[in-house]
């Protein structure tokens, strides 16, 4: 695995700066079909709010998977990341029009472990609520 | 209604052999907007050290469970799967998985709890490779919203 951040550069406390990742109903509809998660909820708005749910929400993977995406950037290898955990917090609501949702990510490297390992703590809200929660990766560096 | 706790323990079977492709990993890795060559390009995984293109980290998700989805549609289960949100993910990685792994899974329901009035259940889930070795595992816990009421 060839991570590109190096272990030695890199100081518990460290911030990875804020990202935004967009999520619209044609990405729900992409994540359904490639990950075979049909559940109504992600793309039939008249049975979401049936369920008591404010509109069509994403994945909880899909959401998950733009954490994924937040870390193997950073690191540089997504063959690098060793464990990665969330809880789902709180829906990624995303109404229909032009625009869709957004769900922006930071991370802290919030430990350096042995062999090389890094604890990184992920931070994702939507809007003003916060997506995941004790959501954690760990990183084999170079 | 509540879940019933006699499935506690309960193991599933392995599920049939899933072939990992090149072909699904490039759909997954555009479905999550992830452009990672690493994904895509046999070359640029092979520089990285790796024998073929690689899965993102949450591509387990589209197998891991086969084996577990017949059981939690149980009657005896009492699980409403309208009611059902996705609570906790996780996964220990011994290595990745790439393109040409053949791996098939076994799940476990580990626990099943009450929390004010939901239900949570928490599967376990092993993705092992064909000289079955260990790829994988996965926690995956489900909440049945007002199932404990």
């Amino acid at each position: 695995m060839t991570a590109t951040v190096k272990y030695d550069e890199v100081e518990a406390g460290q911030e990875i700066p804020a990202r935004d990742f967009p999520v619209s109903r044609l990405s729900l509809v992409m994540y359904a079909g490639a990950s075979g998660d049909f559940n109504v909820i992600h793309w039939n708005e008249r049975i979401a709010k049936s369920v008591g749910l404010p509109d069509v929400i994403a994945h909880g993977m899909f959401t998950m998977a733009q954490g994924g995406r937040f870390v193997t950037d950073w690191a540089g290898d997504p063959g690098a990341v060793v464990d990665y955990g969330v809880r789902f917090s709180a829906p990624v609501v995303v109404p229909d029009d032009d625009q869709g949702a957004v769900i922006t990510i930071s991370g802290v490297v919030e430990e350096k472990l042995g062999d090389n390992k890094v604890v990184v703590a992920l931070k994702a809200y939507s809007g003003d609520s916060r997506v995941l929660s004790k959501a954690r990766a760990v990183v084999k560096l170079a | 209604m509540a879940l019933n706790r006699d499935f506690i323990g309960r193991k599933f079977p392995p599920s049939e052999p899933y072939e990992v492709s090149r072909v699904k990993i490039r759909e997954f890795a555009a479905a999550i907007g992830d452009d990672n060559p690493i994904y895509r390009d046999r070359e640029a995984a092979k520089a990285a050290g790796h024998p073929d293109v690689i899965a993102p980290p949450t591509f387990p998700i589209v197998f891991s469970m086969n084996s577990a989805a017949a059981v939690l549609a149980d009657p005896d289960l009492g699980l409403n799967f309208a009611m059902v949100v996705h609570g906790e993910q996780r996964f220990e990685y011994t290595r990745p998985i790439h393109a040409g792994d053949v791996l098939s899974s076994s799940s476990e329901v580990v626990e099943i709890r009450s929390v004010g009035r939901n239900e949570f259940l928490t599967l376990r889930s092993e993705v092992r490779d064909e000289a079955g070795e260990l790829v994988c595992t996965a926690f995956n816990t489900i909440v049945e919203r007002g199932g404990a009421a």
